[in-house]
């Protein structure tokens, strides 16, 4: 049992707890801004977690995955503004419509490798923002704002930060525990294997890009939730969610958490946006901070913060 | 031969202005251990990818039990009753060696679209791992990582991959490569336990070896085949002698 005692287990337990906890430290201390932030924190988490799905599991680097952000938020913001304000027809038709782009995005890069996949996805993640950048009807360039947020007929109040970050932090643990589960099936098995030696899985009998393209269509649709989320979050959207400096920043949460790993790329969010908070609050050259911290943890930490945290326990 | 488990017929397959494989035709009697021999360079894995279909041929015919496979993609291929090892060990090295062969096992017992139970808690996927790893005698081992395994046992975990894929034809591409004098023992006697369950074709280097197991052999020179009949006359082909057997001999007793 002494795995249980794990630092890295003891971590998650401890940022679990954290998280879970957080609303309360606010309301006594009143400090409505660490609410806020995390909030964004756990939604970005969530996708992060989609994407290490199909790169850290699937082996699969797809360089265009905050184009779901986009998408799902777009699809929220879109109906908003044409009246339809009802979560229930905007989240499913946000999931759907993530989906439908995985679908196509994958259909067509899987069958590349390497630089190329990476290129592929990052061409389709910028053609949809220039698309929504010629949405002029929904805000073109400058964004959409989102008036109302989506309503789902008094179960749930979006409007009260609360219950909006805790719907969002049960997306979060609910994409987690959808991975765990995916990652150990016998589907899991196969996208793993796949990562690990394709020639192998073909020949003991497994159509290799099928299975691909099912992992890219869910961690896609995953994304598309945190879309959904952020959208509401901010109560707008914008072609900036979708651009290519986004999707680099979710491979680095990905990266720096631990790629693989099931909790790494929350942890990773939660470092990187923190980071990023308070030493843009320091310094507005906080990126020249940043990027020799994230090489030093690549470099060093191989497989990231969760991989240092493994490795902690032998000395 | 009435009906051979493999046919094939005039297969031709050329990279660039190499014929690697140059009208190869071959039949493959069920139960027998069918031995492919040949210096390097003689084309034969080139013939075994494209039994395997990792390569496809520029013409001629394979046929498995009567059905033509020439144009099958390599994974269905393996659904069909087609298992192989390859010349340089091809594993999922991050994976246990328990988890390499119930993948093996999973592949062949319907679609894999399962997302939600736990795939190393169904116990026949395991017990047909398991008992795979122990006919290679690995069962001791199954669960260390396969990066951690020795050459040797990779070599025996090939083959219980190939294994628990339950084949009718057994295609090994050097088996023997880089094993030391014990291991290649083993390797033999293991080959020697299989190929009464199984249909074998054989690549390999080691002379003893094929010669000890083949019930007939096909020589390959230059991509086309040279000889082809029981161990006995081929030993006595004056062509083999010269093209082949000569040389491999004396470099084999001065190495």
């Amino acid at each position: 049992m002494k795995d249980l005692l794990d630092a890295r287990n003891v971590i998650v337990a401890l940022v679990i707890a954290g998280l879970l906890s957080l609303p309360l430290y606010t309301s006594i201390t009143g400090n409505i801004f660490m609410l806020t932030l995390f909030t964004r924190i756990v939604i970005f988490a969530l996708a992060a977690a989609s994407l290490n799905l199909i790169m850290g599991y699937g082996g699969m680097m797809s360089f265009g995955h905050a184009a779901y952000l986009g998408i799902g938020g777009y699809a929220v913001g879109i109906l908003a503004a044409e009246g339809i304000g009802s979560g229930f027809i905007q989240w499913p038709v946000a999931l759907a419509a993530s989906a439908l782009f995985a679908l196509v995005v994958g259909a067509l890069s899987l069958r590349t490798r390497g630089v190329y996949f990476i290129m592929i996805t990052l061409a389709f993640a910028q053609m949809a923002y220039y698309i929504a950048s010629g949405l002029a009807r929904y805000g073109g360039d400058d964004g959409l704002t989102i008036y109302k947020r989506s309503t789902f007929g008094g179960l749930i109040n979006l409007s009260s930060r609360v219950q909006f970050y805790y719907l969002c932090l049960a997306c979060l643990f609910g994409g987690i525990y959808l991975i765990w589960r995916i990652v150990n099936s016998r589907f899991g098995m196969v996208v793993q294997g796949l990562r690990s030696n394709e020639q192998r899985m073909q020949a003991i009998g497994f159509p290799a890009s099928r299975y691909r393209l099912v992992c890219f269509v869910i961690a896609g649709t995953m994304c598309g939730l945190a879309g959904a989320l952020l959208a509401n979050n901010t109560d707008f959207v914008s072609p900036a969610a979708m651009y290519w400096t986004r999707s680099g920043d979710l491979m680095v949460m990905v990266i720096l958490g631990g790629m693989g790993s099931l909790f790494g790329p929350m942890i990773g969010a939660i470092v990187y946006l923190l980071l990023e908070e308070f030493l843009s609050q320091v310094t507005e050259y906080w990126a020249l901070i940043m990027g020799p911290l994230l090489l030093l943890i690549v470099l060093f930490g191989h497989g990231g913060i969760f991989g240092l945290l493994g490795r902690l326990r032998r000395g | 031969m009435a009906d051979p488990l493999l046919r094939v017929e005039n297969l031709v397959r050329r990279f660039g202005g190499i014929v690697a494989t140059d009208h190869v035709s071959l039949d493959v009697a069920r139960g027998e251990l069918h031995a492919v021999i040949g210096p390097n360079g003689a084309g034969k894995t080139t013939l075994i990818s494209q039994l395997t279909g990792q390569l496809l041929p520029h013409s001629g015919t394979i046929r498995l039990a009567g059905q033509d496979i020439t144009r099958v993609p390599a994974y269905r291929r393996s659904a069909l009753g087609l298992a192989r090892s390859f010349q340089i060990t091809s594993l999922l090295l991050d994976f246990t060696a328990i988890d390499n062969v119930a993948l093996a096992a999973q592949a062949h017992d319907g679609h894999s679209f399962y997302f939600w139970s736990n795939a190393r808690k169904e116990r026949h996927l395991r017990q047909t791992a398991l008992a795979a790893l122990d006919r290679v005698g690995l069962r001791h081992r199954a669960d260390v990582l396969v990066s951690k395994l020795s050459h040797g046992e990779q070599r025996e975990l090939e083959l219980a991959v190939a294994l628990a894929t339950k084949p009718q034809l057994l295609l090994l591409d050097e088996p023997m490569a880089g094993l030391g004098a014990t291991e290649a023992a083993r390797m033999v006697k293991l080959l020697q336990e299989l190929r009464r369950e199984v249909t074998i074709v054989l690549v390999e280097h080691d002379m003893d070896a094929v010669f000890a197991l083949a019930d007939r052999i096909t020589v390959l020179v230059y991509g086309r085949v040279i000889a082809s009949g029981a161990p006995a006359a081929i030993r006595q082909n004056e062509e083999v002698r010269r093209a082949y057997l000569g040389d491999q001999h004396a470099v084999t007793r001065h190495g």
